[in-house]
C-alpha cells in the first residue's frame, strides 16, 4: 500500500511538472521577457520550449528520415550503455574510495597527507581531464589486453565517484566509540579483526548516503567523459548529436535528455536497493 | 591466590608535560579470589584509570599489577578477564546472541560450540527467549544484562565493570545488583567494580576501596560485614547501614570538590 502510494505520487508529480510546463508555454511571453529590467522569463516558443507531447510523441519516430530504429529504442540503447559504464565507475570508485578510508583510518599520517589531495582532486575540471585520460588509456597494453576506450569514460565516473565514498568511510571507520575500541582491545582482538567485526559495520550508515552521492556521480562523470571523448553509444553522444539538430528538431534534444534522467533514476534506485539490504537490521531512527 | 596484586601502582599522563597529570599514586592492593570489591570515589580519583591498568588497556609508569599470577597484558591475551562498561556498548547490527559470541567469534571457537554457549549465557542473565532480538529492541536493564553475559562468555575468573549500572533508573539498578551477585555466586567470579553510589558499593561489595583525587590513591579500604547471603531483604539490614556509614565517613575525609553521584568524565 505504502509503496503503491510512493509510486502514485511520483507519478502525480511528473504530470504536475508537464502541467506546469504547459501553463508557461500558454501565458509566458514568446521571445522572453524581462522583469525590472532583468531578462529573467525564459523564452515559450516552440523552439525553446516544445510542446509536452510532441517531445512524447518524437520517441515513437525513427531516429533519423527512412531509418526503422525509433528514437526511443536509440535513447533506450544509450542510457544502458551508458548505465553499464556508471556502474563500473561506480564499484571502481567505490572500492577505492573504501581503500583509501581504511589507508587513513590505519595511519595518521596517511589521513593527513592524502586528505587534501582528495580536496583537490574534486576540483579539477572534468572537461580538461576527460582528454588526458582517453590518452593515457591508449597507451595502456598489458599481456595483449589493451585499454577499452570505454573504460576511460567509465575512469572519470570513478574518479567523481571515489571522493564522497572515501571522505564518508573515513568518518564511519572513526565513528565507534571509545569504549567499543576498549572492549575489542580487551578481547585481545588485532587491528583487521577490530577492522571487520566493529569498524565496516560501524561505517554502514555513514557510507550509505556516501554511496548515494557517488551513483549520480558516476553517472555525471560518464556523460561529461562520453561528451567532451566522444565516445559512441552512450547517452552522452545523443545528446550532443540531437543538441546539433536543436533548432530545427528541439524536441529531439530533450528525449535525450530525459534518457539522461532515466539514467540516473535507475541508478538511484540500484543503490537504495543496496541501502535496503545493507540497512536491513539497523535500527530504524539511523535509516537515511 | 590472589586474582588481583597490585603492589605501588603509579600512573602519571603526559609526563614531563605542562599538563601533567598524577592519575594514581602508590596503590597497593590485593584481591582474593572469588571476593567483590568496589572502588569509590570522586571524580579524578583514578578508580577508572585503576580498572583501566588491571585491564592491560593502559600501561602503568611505577609498580606492577598482576592479574591471576601473570602480567596484565598476557592476561588480556589469555582472555582471563570480562569487561563491562556503563554503556552496554553492544553492537546494533548484532543479535542478541551473535554479540555475546564475539569474544568467542574472535578466539576462533567454531559455529554450534559458540551458539551453545551464548545460550547458556542468556539463561545465566535470564534472556533465553531474546537470542533473536537486537540491541535496540531492548531495554536499558536488559542490554545490560546482555553486556554482561558477553563479559562472561569465555567464562574469565576476573570481571572488571566500569560503572555498568550507572545509566540505569533506580529501580532497575537494584534489581540489577541482585541479579549480578547472584550471577557471581554461580560462577564463582572475582569483581572489580567501579561505582559512585555508596549504597551499591556496599551493597555488592566484600570490600569497599575508598579513593581520592589530586593525586589518586586509596584512602581507606571499608571491609563490609554482611551476615548470610545478601538479598533485597539486606537493603534494610543495620550491618548495610553501618557499611553506608563507614563509607560516607571515609569519603568525607576525601577532598569534595566534586559530587560523589554523577557522570565522571575521563
Amino acid at each position: 500500500m505504502k509503496r503503491f502510494r510512493r509510486v502514485a505520487l511520483f507519478l502525480t508529480s511528473l504530470l504536475l511538472v508537464a502541467v506546469a510546463w504547459e501553463v508557461y508555454k500558454l501565458v509566458g511571453p514568446e521571445a522572453g521577457g524581462k522583469i525590472f529590467g532583468w531578462s529573467l522569463l525564459p523564452r515559450s516558443n516552440d523552439r525553446a520550449m516544445p510542446h509536452v507531447w510532441e517531445m512524447l510523441s518524437r520517441y515513437a519516430d525513427p531516429e533519423v528520415r527512412g531509418s526503422d530504429r525509433q528514437i526511443w529504442r536509440v535513447v533506450l540503447a544509450g542510457a544502458w550503455f551508458s548505465f553499464r559504464l556508471a556502474l563500473v565507475g561506480f564499484v571502481v570508485g567505490t572500492f577505492f574510495g573504501i581503500c583509501l578510508a581504511v589507508l587513513m583510518c590505519r595511519f595518521k599520517v596517511a589521513e593527513r597527507g592524502i586528505l587534501p589531495y582528495l580536496v583537490v582532486s574534486q576540483t579539477v575540471p572534468l572537461i580538461a581531464l576527460a582528454p588526458l585520460v582517453v590518452s593515457w588509456g591508449g597507451k595502456i597494453e598489458v599481456f595483449g589486453w589493451s585499454w577499452p576506450r570505454w573504460l576511460s569514460a567509465s575512469v572519470l565516473g570513478a574518479f567523481l565517484a571515489f571522493f564522497p565514498v572515501a571522505v564518508g568511510a573515513l568518518k564511519g571507520l572513526q565513528s565507534p566509540p571509545a569504549a567499543s575500541i576498549e572492549l575489542m582491545q580487551s578481547y585481545a582482538a588485532s587491528w583487521t579483526q577490530t577492522l571487520f567485526k566493529l569498524r565496516f559495520p560501524a561505517s554502514v550508515p555513514f557510507v550509505v548516503p556516501a554511496l548515494k552521492l557517488a551513483a549520480s556521480s558516476s553517472v555525471i562523470g560518464v556523460v561529461v567523459a562520453e561528451i567532451s571523448t566522444g565516445l559512441k553509444g552512450g547517452i552522452g553522444r545523443l545528446i550532443i548529436e540531437y543538441a546539433r539538430a536543436a533548432t530545427s528538431d528541439p524536441a529531439k534534444v530533450f528525449t535525450a535528455v530525459f534518457g539522461a534522467a532515466l539514467l540516473g533514476l535507475a541508478m538511484a534506485g540500484f543503490v537504495a536497493l543496496a541501502d535496503m539490504f545493507m540497512m536491513r537490521n539497523r535500527p530504524k531512527e539511523a535509516t537515511t | 591466590m590472589s586474582a588481583v596484586d597490585i603492589r605501588g601502582l603509579g600512573k602519571v599522563f603526559n609526563q614531563g608535560a605542562a599538563n601533567q597529570v598524577d592519575a594514581l599514586v602508590d596503590v597497593d592492593l590485593s584481591i582474593a579470589s572469588g571476593e567483590f570489591v568496589s572502588l569509590i570515589g570522586p571524580s579524578g580519583c583514578g578508580k577508572s584509570t585503576l580498572l583501566r591498568l588491571v585491564a592491560n588497556l593502559l600501561e602503568p609508569t611505577s609498580g606492577s599489577i598482576t592479574v591471576n599470577d601473570k602480567t596484565p597484558k598476557q592476561a588480556r591475551l589469555d582472555q582471563d578477564y570480562g569487561m563491562a562498561f556503563q554503556q552496554s556498548g553492544l553492537f546494533e547490527w548484532r543479535t542478541v546472541a551473535k554479540n555475546i559470541e564475539l569474544p568467542l567469534e574472535l578466539k576462533g571457537w567454531d559455529k554450534s560450540k559458540r551458539r551453545e554457549r551464548a545460550m547458556e549465557m542468556l539463561e545465566l542473565v535470564k534472556l533465553p527467549d531474546f537470542a533473536e532480538h537486537y540491541p535496540w529492541q531492548l531495554s536499558g536493564g536488559m542490554q545490560q544484562r546482555v553486556a554482561i553475559a558477553r563479559a562472561l562468555a569465555v567464562h574469565p575468573p576476573l570481571l572488571l565493570m566500569d560503572e555498568p549500572f550507572g545509566a540505569l533508573d533506580e529501580m532497575t539498578r537494584e534489581h540489577m545488583q541482585s541479579e549480578l551477585l547472584s550471577i557471581c555466586r554461580r560462577t564463582s567470579t572475582t569483581v572489580v567494580f567501579v561505582t559512585h553510589s555508596i549504597p551499591e558499593a556496599v551493597y555488592l561489595s566484600n570490600r569497599v576501596v575508598v579513593m581520592s583525587p589530586r593525586p589518586g590513591r586509596i584512602t581507606k579500604i571499608v571491609d563490609v560485614n554482611i551476615e548470610g547471603e545478601r538479598t533485597d531483604a539486606t537493603r534494610d539490614n543495620a550491618a548495610f547501614f553501618a557499611g553506608i556509614t563507614a563509607v560516607r565517613e571515609a569519603l568525607r575525609g576525601v577532598e569534595m570538590s566534586d559530587h560523589v553521584r554523577g557522570i565522571e568524565d575521563r
